[in-house]
């Protein structure tokens, strides 16, 4: 799964909904070779006095373009948003260890995203040969993005909002919880969002004994895992170790990842 | 053109090489840059066990920077020769394995195990690391204690040592010419500023480790004055580091008197500054016509 560094344009960057942006650039090293579940680490060339990268996962890809789904939140971001069309970024990618896309006639996949982590989830559901459901949850209606994406793929989307403002009001994974306790045989989970969101999923797949597999949203140095920011404990032999975001994850089987070390 | 340097008797074809921690065991990088370009691997430190490291937050960045409290997680010296060593050997530059103890009979033992290692180029003793508890920094700024870490390596090994010393002295001068009288055939200047950054919102330390290491392009004026000063005062080669983003800032390094430089955090956000580096100095020799990069070693001290 090799990575390169290439100079990438940017083809289109619009306002989603919000403060929610959708990124499109030509990466035509990276795109054709993307896995769900995987990132690109993007130095945002005008951004002088911060100097790291910023990872983002990867949304869609088609030919030689990749998309990414971003929230104008911090420094790095807030310049990203302002950048127009043939402007360029440079780009290291595709990284990471991403989902397991289920194999034909295996267990039905069932997505859960918090806001924008959705994004992280398309090309698996893309990709997957089953269709299953993806429950995706955020605060008001305009932390709920992609949502046409997914139904235009034929999966059954199943909204909630804290708020109440669109689909059911709630919390994503009580939604979850509800499917669950109608039928849990054969499923399997795949979630990315806040980490409060992805601990749920995770006591929830050993409540329920299925297999789950989470991105994880830790903050990032050099993203090729060499700087060992981005580390989150994870069973080893009878222990745990630290291991690395960037390079065994973000995707992390539920069941190895301990969330009450490492404090 | 010459851009060939020594290190005790260790040769780099080139003067650019990277800071140990910012660029793993090579390994990491091999798909993004052509490792046998640089002048040497610096790999990260290894002490005879494996080490857990910090909890997280581990870094922080600010205004052209980053605070660092990683904790010197690593495999140990056993891990690293299964898991690293036989890509490093493989390399054809030298690779510079940088050590550390708690002791400094643990530093000796390390760099006993790596004398009998077929190939190492040199070992680079960390006496300066901020972020743990017991080894490291105190090691640096202890002048009787340097020279017995330095002492005891020497004893153990033939191969170069490097000392990186530590910014957190009064004066550089007499803990560089300890180095030197104890038997070091390099020094590394410098290991990262103590440092911290507090979140204003939660009235919180932004590392879990409270406090950290500073690098970055902030920290390069302070540590081009380090170099300088300790240029003066010994006569081993020295490796400049500290903020290099490009061949000026290179150059800098070696006019205060570094005989080679170490791309640092640049690499964490761009992996191709080692060889930029090398590129950039390559042309700024051309430019004025200098055969050997010797002509440009402590050049500013000309006048001064």
């Amino acid at each position: 799964m090799p990575m390169v560094e290439q100079t990438v344009q940017i083809v289109s960057n619009e306002r989603d909904t919000d403060q929610y942006f959708r990124l499109v650039v030509r990466a035509p090293a990276i795109a054709p070779r993307v896995q769900p579940g995987q990132f690109a680490h993007v130095r945002i060339l005008p951004l002088k006095e911060a100097l790291l990268r910023r990872p983002f996962s990867i949304f869609q890809v088609s030919d030689d373009t990749l998309s990414i789904l971003y929230k104008a939140i911090g420094r790095g971001t807030e310049v990203l948003a302002r950048m127009r069309p043939g402007e360029e970024l440079s780009m290291i990618g595709p990284l990471g260890h991403g989902f397991t896309v289920p194999p034909p006639g295996g267990e039905t996949p069932l997505l859960v995203a918090g806001g924008y982590g959705m994004a992280a989830l398309y090309l698996l559901a893309q990709r997957s040969p089953q269709k299953g459901i993806a429950f995706v949850g955020g605060r008001r209606r305009v932390d709920i993005l992609c949502e046409a994406e997914f139904r235009a793929l034929g999966w059954d989307v199943r909204v909630t909002t804290e708020d109440g403002s669109h689909g059911e009001k709630g919390l994503v994974t009580q939604a979850l919880l509800i499917e669950l306790e109608q039928r849990a045989l054969r499923r399997k989970l795949f979630a990315c969002g806040p980490t409060p969101m992805l601990k749920a999923v995770g006591r929830l797949a050993a409540d329920f004994n299925l297999p789950a597999e989470l991105s994880l949203d830790e903050h990032m140095g050099c993203g090729i895992g060499v700087c060992l920011t981005c580390v989150v404990p994870i069973k080893a032999g009878g222990d745990w170790e630290y291991q690395r975001t960037c390079t065994e994850g973000p995707v992390f089987d539920a069941r190895q990842v301990v969330w009450e070390a490492g404090v | 053109m010459n851009l060939s340097v020594k290190l005790g008797t260790l040769t780099l074809p080139n003067p650019v090489t990277v800071a140990s921690g910012t660029f793993g065991y090579g390994v990491e990088y091999a798909q993004l840059v052509d490792l046998n370009q640089l002048g040497a691997v610096v790999v990260k430190g290894i002490r005879l066990g494996p080490v857990r490291g910090n909890p997280t937050p581990r870094t922080v960045e600010v205004t052209s920077g980053l605070i660092n409290a990683i904790g010197l997680q690593g495999p140990g010296v056993d891990g690293f020769i299964r898991k690293y060593w036989p890509f490093l050997k493989g390399l054809q530059v030298p690779t510079i394995i940088n050590i550390w103890g708690t002791t400094v009979e643990e530093y000796a033992e390390v760099a006993r195990r790596f004398e009998a290692l077929d190939g190492v180029g040199a070992l680079e003793l960390n006496v300066s690391c901020p972020n743990i508890k017991a080894g490291g920094a105190q090691f640096g700024t202890d002048l009787k204690l340097l020279g017995q870490v330095v002492e005891a390596c020497r004893k153990a090994t033939r191969l170069p040592l490097i000392t990186k010393m530590s910014p957190n002295v009064v004066s550089i001068a007499p803990y560089a010419q300890a180095a030197e009288a104890a038997g070091s055939d390099a020094l590394s200047i410098m290991n990262s500023f103590p440092a911290m950054a507090i979140n204003i919102e939660t009235r919180q330390p932004r590392l879990a480790n409270v406090t950290g290491g500073l690098t970055g392009p902030c920290i390069k004026p302070i540590a081009v004055k380090l170099v300088w000063e300790a240029a003066k005062a010994v006569k081993i080669p020295i490796i400049g580091m500290g903020g290099i983003q490009n061949a000026a800032d290179a150059i800098e390094f070696i006019m205060a008197g570094a005989t080679a430089v170490a791309v640092g955090t640049a690499n964490f956000y761009e992996p191709q500054t080692a060889l930029q580096v090398i590129a950039g100095l390559r042309q700024f020799m051309q430019q004025r016509s200098l055969g050997d990069v010797r002509e440009l070693i402590g050049s500013a001290h000309a006048g001064g």
